[in-house]
């Protein structure tokens, strides 16, 4: 992502001319415009899910809760001319509500929780020392397939196909596991981007009230790619032995990917192909060999694919006993993790006050709405087949007249999304941010007990 | 405030203390009544301890060495003949100097890094104990990993030893649980083994996370100090301390050679040779132009002049020599009219009578010479071509040569001239130079000892 992207906080895009999609129902041809998107805030979007969401509890129910809470978050909308609205902040679910259906923001970002609200910060500059700073923010990723060009032939840039999504699906695998067995997280909702990617947001408590620094360091934890732009497909694995996790990344999700998907979809031992993993090899006696059994290009007798065969030789060669230096083993773990380790957009991650798309957006581009991804079924995920704008249009027509406003959702394929946004994520996180609050109001209440009695 | 306090007692074999075997972590400013004269006093000694870290880092040298180093200095110029006064020195010390070096973002930088080498060696010196009394005063919420949970760990652990080459952790070994978010260096760089929010930490990796905490504690201290410096204290105390602490960033703390009793005199007819073999730089450079132009201007009199008279050159004789310099340009009647007044001012023997030391490094490096000018720090203000064609002309080797143009380059002017030193007598110098007197002294006795030297080998021989 350029620098200007990451300021707008999403996959970068340009809201003046979005195209129309073609495969779409003939009486909403358009896919995506001002119109449409009306309707979708005015009976899809859930409002009331992202207020109880961004609340964390705070709904003023419970003496503990923080009533300014809501209020210090910022939102900032981009509309329809390329307008772009920083430091929005509502006080309420109404508020929000009314803010997004009047303003029909093209996009929503969500930044972070500031000491005082946004909206009000000129008035706290004056005073000079650092009134104005965030002191909330959930813990963030952003995976981005452009970002994956030199390890896909079968789509380029902004394109997506089912031969190369995957790598977004084992990259889920890889950060979500470590994001709870590792980190200890327990509340993390994966969100398709709208068409190239997923984003990721980690809402425990603790991940919130993480600094700088530290979100930094668990960037830095998932980080493989050293070294500039000619060199960033190597990955360089040194070390006499590879950290626990990584170990667990190869063995549980990634060797068995490349080797029974990755290897035959992109077809990456094909004769034109081939030349890249060599290099990635630093023995010229074993390239040659490797060189001089493909070049003799008959069909292997078994029937196998030849991408698998070749690479059965290619692992044999360099895992053999014969090998003695320690580099030249660990040449297919580094080739495997070249190609399917997940690979972050460091600097979406590090900064608390760096903004990032809503959930539940419709991408300008495709008409897609971003919607939850279930990591535990995270393979089943089509990215083709995500609801669009127009669809959701047609549905609504459809269920219409007869259905009540607020379970129009439920009639359409946003049913099943916002279902599981609110069962897998939001209820249990809910509950456990009501426990949180209910505790330290306890602990207050016993300490203040405490100092009273003597 | 609290101080972590030893378990131990000094020894009873030393009945005067040495014993320093607590490190302090500065949380917060003493409550202590101090003496004026120890205010002053303990600053110096702890700034003299770290100044020759400073040196120590700048010069290169290993972990090892600077671990050795640190103790050193400590032990000899942290005491107290009272063994529980030990640690009072050390606070108040450091506290005073937050006051020093809290008034500029370069002193404030400087201070903050030396603080953290020392205390950083001061740790590894310490015994667990003492690491874990730190890490609860810091509020670090950690656990020592029980035996069980070791074992059931022991594989993960080995993996994550052996993938930093880091000594494989055994049973008898201690590992520390403690939350990542506290060790964030060692998660980044994946020297750790975490699962469900925890770090397991090995013992040696222990002093890692705790110096940023050491560091970011005292950076926002340092900033706060300047605030309450600027906007109070030194107001406050200007007729008390603030001259002390103004004196005190920019002191040379070594002797002020005003009364030049070590080396005798320093004869006329001998001052050439002198110059030639003994000389720093700088006094090379304006004696070498005084006797080529026949003239100095008024700094680079002062700088030359004060400096012979620390190396022992009497009035008289100073007389003489400046005046058959001079009268070669201007005339012995203007010498006398226009500069003899001035000489003799040095000395002390006109106007308020003010013996005037010679210039310490430290003074010269931040003169500025103009155009016409002589004086100054060569190190600083010479371009390398002249810088080279100079130090050739001193004997340094072209080897040495290109290590004194790096430290000079870097802006290590006084480490440059100690390698001079080092490169033109071929004898090391370790407490590194601070004054252009001491560079003479001290070569004059390495000549010296030379020369008794080989006079020794010569009748050995016979």
């Amino acid at each position: 992502m350029t620098k200007e992207e990451a300021q707008n906080g999403g996959d970068g895009m340009l809201i003046d001319d979005p195209e129309p999609q073609n495969a779409q129902v003939d009486a909403f041809p358009d896919g995506f415009n001002s119109n449409y998107l009306k309707v979708y805030y005015g009976r899809l979007f859930p409002h009331a899910d992202m207020f109880k969401w961004m609340s964390y509890g705070n709904d003023g129910k419970h003496p503990a809760c923080d009533q300014s809470y809501f209020g210090r978050r910022e939102f900032s909308f981009t509309l329809d001319n390329d307008i772009y609205l920083r430091f929005q902040s509502f006080k309420s679910a109404s508020e929000l509500e009314n803010g997004i259906k009047d303003k029909c923001p093209f996009k929503i970002d969500i930044g972070p929780v500031y000491s005082v609200d946004p909206s009000k910060r000129l008035a706290y500059a004056q005073s000079g020392d650092n009134i104005f700073t965030p002191v909330e923010r959930e813990l963030v990723f952003d995976i981005d397939i452009s970002d994956y060009d030199d390890a896909r032939y079968c789509c380029s840039g902004a394109d997506v196909c089912l031969d190369c999504w995957p790598l977004m699906t084992i990259a889920v695998k890889v950060i979500d596991t470590a994001l709870r067995d590792d980190f200890g997280f327990n509340h993390i909702l994966w969100v398709y981007s709208g068409r190239r990617g997923v984003h990721c947001w980690v809402c425990d408590g603790k991940a919130r009230r993480l600094n700088n620094e530290q979100r930094a360091a668990i960037a830095d934890y998932f980080r493989l790619y050293k070294g500039n732009s000619n060199s960033k497909s190597k990955v360089s694995l040194l070390g006499p032995a590879l950290h626990p996790f990584l170990v667990r990344s190869y063995v549980d999700v990634l060797r068995d990917f490349f080797e029974e998907k990755l290897l035959c979809s992109q077809q990456l031992l094909s004769d034109e192909r081939y030349e890249k993993i060599l290099d990635m090899i630093p023995d010229e006696s074993i390239t040659s060999e490797l060189r001089g059994k493909w070049q003799d290009s008959r069909r292997p007798a078994s029937g196998k694919d030849v991408n698998v065969v070749r690479w059965e030789q290619l692992k044999h060669l360099l895992q053999s006993g014969k090998q003695k230096a320690p580099g030249i083993r660990r040449c297919v773990e580094e080739i495997v993790f070249s190609f399917t380790y997940p690979r972050l957009d460091m600097e979406v991650s590090k900064h608390m006050n760096h903004l990032l798309k809503a959930p539940f957006c419709v991408h300008p581009k495709t008409g897609r709405v971003c919607v939850p991804i279930n990591p535990a079924i995270c393979d089943e995920f089509d990215p083709t087949n995500v609801p669009t704008l127009s669809k959701l249009m047609g549905e609504i027509n459809t269920a219409g007249l007869q259905a009540e406003s607020h379970t129009v959702w439920d009639r359409t394929s946003m049913g099943k999304s916002i279902r599981f946004f609110r069962e897998s994520f939001l209820q249990p996180l809910l509950k456990s941010c009501k426990e949180e609050i209910e505790g330290s109001h306890s602990v207050k209440v016993q300490q203040s007990k405490n100092s009273l009695n003597w | 405030m609290e101080v972590v306090r030893s378990q131990k007692k000094p020894s009873s074999a030393f009945a005067s203390a040495d014993v320093v075997s607590n490190i302090p972590l500065y949380r917060s400013p003493p409550t202590l009544e101090v003496r004026l004269e120890d205010f002053e006093r303990f600053a110096v000694d702890r700034l003299l301890v770290l100044r020759r870290i400073s040196d120590g880092l700048a010069r290169g040298k290993k972990p090892d060495e600077m671990e050795k180093l640190v103790n050193d200095l400590w032990k000899a110029n942290m005491r107290h003949p009272q063994a529980s006064e030990v640690i009072n020195k050390d606070i108040i010390s450091h506290f005073v100097l937050r006051l020093v070096y809290c008034r500029t973002e370069e002193l404030r930088k400087w201070f903050l890094s030396i603080e953290t080498t020392l205390f950083r060696y001061r740790f590894r010196l310490e015994s667990s104990d003492v690491h874990r009394a730190l890490m609860t005063e810091l509020g670090i919420p950690y656990k020592v990993v029980t035996n069980a949970e070791f074992e059931g760990l022991k594989d993960k652990l080995t993996q994550v030893a052996r993938s930093v080459s880091q000594p494989l952790p055994t049973s008898d070994g201690t590992y520390y649980k403690v939350p990542f978010e506290e060790v964030p260096e060692l998660v980044a760089s994946r020297r750790v083994f975490i699962q469900k929010g925890y770090a397991y930490v090995a013992l040696n990796q222990v002093v890692s996370f705790i110096i940023p905490h050491f560091r970011s504690h005292l950076s926002k201290a340092l900033v706060l100090t300047n605030r309450k410096w600027t906007s109070m204290i030194r107001e406050q105390e200007k007729d008390r301390l603030t001259p002390i602490v103004e004196a005190l960033s920019t002191s040379y703390l070594g002797p002020d050679y005003s009364q030049a009793k070590e080396l005798g005199e320093m004869s006329l007819k001998d001052i050439d040779q002198v110059a030639r073999t003994a000389f720093p730089l700088c006094m090379r450079h304006l004696f070498d132009t005084l006797r080529e132009d026949h003239h100095l201007k008024h700094g680079g009199r002062m700088q030359l002049g004060l400096f012979l008279k620390g190396a022992g050159l009497k009035l008289d004789d100073a007389l003489a020599f400046w005046k058959a310099e001079f009268s070669q340009k201007v005339g012995a009647e203007r010498f006398d009219k226009e500069y003899a007044y001035g000489i003799r001012h040095n000395y002390g023997k006109e106007g308020k009578r003010t013996d005037y030391t010679p210039y310490s490094c430290q003074k010269i490096i931040l003169s500025t010479p103009g155009v016409g000018d002589h004086h100054g720090c060569p190190y600083r203000h010479f371009s390398e071509e002249n810088l080279r064609a100079a130090l050739g002309k001193m004997g340094v080797s072209s080897r040495a040569l290109d290590d004194v143009i790096e430290k000079a380059k870097t802006k290590h002017y006084q480490l440059a001239c100690t390698l001079t030193y080092e490169a033109v007598h071929g004898s090391s110098c370790d407490a590194g130079i601070n004054h252009p007197n001491q560079y003479l002294s001290d070569s004059q006795k390495t000549l010296e000892a030379k020369k008794l030297s080989t006079q020794t080998s010569f009748t050995d021989v016979q």
